[in-house]
């Protein structure tokens, strides 16, 4: 075979539907996202849909999609890839189902992908190079979590959030200020003309020995500021859109301050002096700022590419790892949603 | 919110401890079946409610996070415990695709993060929580009862509360 061997990677751990195909080189051919506007008219809304109806409607098309886009034909391809956990336990069985049917008609081999990992992966992408052993943080809407990441392959859990995921205190602060879903680029956008040091909010754990998180106690100190005080005989505060940039400010200044902290935390503890971030809160260009801050005190910092931050399926080129160690999944393998949780 | 011909109870709790003495009275008398709706603004104490009801049953709370984005999170108590979230869907409709129909009134306890958002799919005979922000640290938490078993979980709380 001259050209490049090709995997089709599929993705539909929560609520996108997505699929890609990636060469050997992990150039990506073709990735296709149902929920984006370029595929609007075809999806009827924009609006992500959260069922596994939806992703049962959307996967016949966005597979076609990424075959079509890449010039792939079924029998070009190596291996078929379904990210298997953690997600919805009714989404992730529409992905890993079409995978394991194509797997089987192709006569090929089956590869299951983590999500997370696969979210970590996109910095490696990104660098063209090996960039393991790496500590890597997950930071979006549903996850915040550090990671020793031994190998492109080998994820040891270091600690995540006790409560709120930072992406998720985004959105609902963004709620709060009136703003837009999702709530980061709503709130850089607002931040641009606020005051970062207008507000002092709550830092938890900063300065705690612990690799862990917690962003609730900062969502609730917003609203007291956004809402007024509560049992406060006094008018709420007039927001105003300079009150309201400030405090959009100051909030991204504390969650990326926690954020780093920690970061610093665990390269130390785990005497790591490489970091890849990777999820939709790696986008946040206050946070990168702060990165590139650490970057000029000698770690080797690896964000995900603004493309890949947010959920696809181009980041399954790490299946291209799972390929050459030769890891395939049998046909009868099943999804770990990872959400219930042991004593 | 609670329909309008159950029973309701208010307790004030002043802070945090007082907040997890309540849900700890609540966890001991859960069994498989029941559903519990949290309702209240962003902020209120509903997944710290949450995190001290699975303490109570011996789960570690730091692995109690909020499900607003995996919508469903088990833990495994006994009886097991079903966290769910209702904030970002945008109709009952999607809360049943999300298949609770095998879980509300199941093998597991459910306790469900802006339940009024979906009320009308769920059980007749749930118990519903209330929470206000009264201060800081204090809130007000008004139990509202939909038939015998949540006016049992009520009364039963109720009881177990004026004997501290």
């Amino acid at each position: 075979m001259t050209s490049p061997q090709r995997i089709l990677v599929i993705e539909s751990s929560c609520d996108e539907t997505a699929a890609a195909v990636i060469d050997e080189n992990l150039e990506v051919l073709s990735s296709v996202v149902a929920s984006q506007d370029e595929l609007h008219q075809q999806f009827s809304g924009v609006v992500p849909e959260i069922a596994s109806r939806a992703h049962v409607r959307h996967l016949l098309p966005v597979l076609s999609e990424a075959l079509q886009r890449s010039q792939t034909k079924l029998e070009d391809l190596s291996a078929v890839a379904a990210m298997t956990q953690p997600g919805l336990v009714g989404s992730l069985l529409v992905g890993l189902t079409a995978a394991k049917t194509l797997a089987m008609v192709a006569d090929i081999p089956l590869i299951a992908v983590n999500h997370i990992e696969a979210h970590l992966y996109a910095c490696r992408m990104e660098a063209g190079r090996d960039i393991f052993p790496a500590i890597g943080l997950v930071v979006s809407g549903g996850h915040t979590n550090l990671y020793d990441c031994q190998s492109a392959l080998s994820y040891e859990l270091l600690g995540s959030t006790i409560d709120d995921a930072a992406g998720e205190a985004f959105d609902k602060v963004a709620a709060l200020l009136g703003l837009g879903y999702p709530g980061g680029p709503y709130i850089q956008k607002v931040a641009e003309t606020g005051d970062c040091k207008a507000f002092r909010f709550p830092r938890s754990f900063m300065h705690d020995d612990r690799l862990a998180f917690s962003f609730s106690g900062l969502k609730t100190a917003v609203r007291y500021t956004v809402l007024g005080q509560p049992g406060s005989q006094d008018p709420p505060p007039e927001m105003t859109p300079q009150r309201t940039a400030d405090v959009a400010a100051s909030f991204e200044e504390a969650v990326a301050d926690v954020l780093i902290a920690k970061c610093q935390l665990a390269l130390r503890k785990q005497n790591r002096s490489a970091l890849c971030i990777g999820g939709g809160v790696a986008a946040n260009q206050r946070f990168r700022t702060k990165l590139d801050e650490l970057r000029r005190t000698g770690v080797d910092v690896h964000i995900a590419p603004m493309s890949l931050c947010t959920d696809n399926a181009a980041m399954g080129a790490i299946a291209w790892e799972h390929y050459r160690e030769g890891r395939f999944a049998d046909l009868d393998v099943d999804v770990v949603p990872g959400l219930v949780r042991a004593k | 919110m609670g329909t309008s011909n159950g029973q309701s109870w208010d307790v004030i709790c002043s802070d945090l401890e007082a907040t997890r003495l309540v849900a700890g009275l609540l966890a001991v008398v859960l069994k498989p079946g029941d559903v519990i709706g949290l309702d209240g603004e962003l902020g209120a104490g509903k997944t710290h409610f949450v995190q001290a009801v699975a303490a109570q049953l011996g789960f570690d709370p730091a692995q109690v996070t909020s499900p607003t984005f995996t919508l469903i999170q088990e833990y495994a108590t006994a009886p097991p415990i079903c966290h769910l979230d209702a904030y970002r869907l945008h109709d009952s409709d999607e809360f049943l695709e999300l298949g609770v129909d095998e879980l509300l009134g199941g093998d597991v306890v459910c306790l469900i993060e802006w339940a009024s958002r979906v009320a009308d799919v769920l059980p007749k005979d749930y118990l519903q929580l209330n929470f206000e922000t009264l201060s800081e640290s204090s809130r007000r938490i008004s139990f509202v009862s939909n038939g015998p078993r949540s006016q049992k979980l009520l009364d039963n709380v109720r009881a177990a509360y004026s004997r501290q």
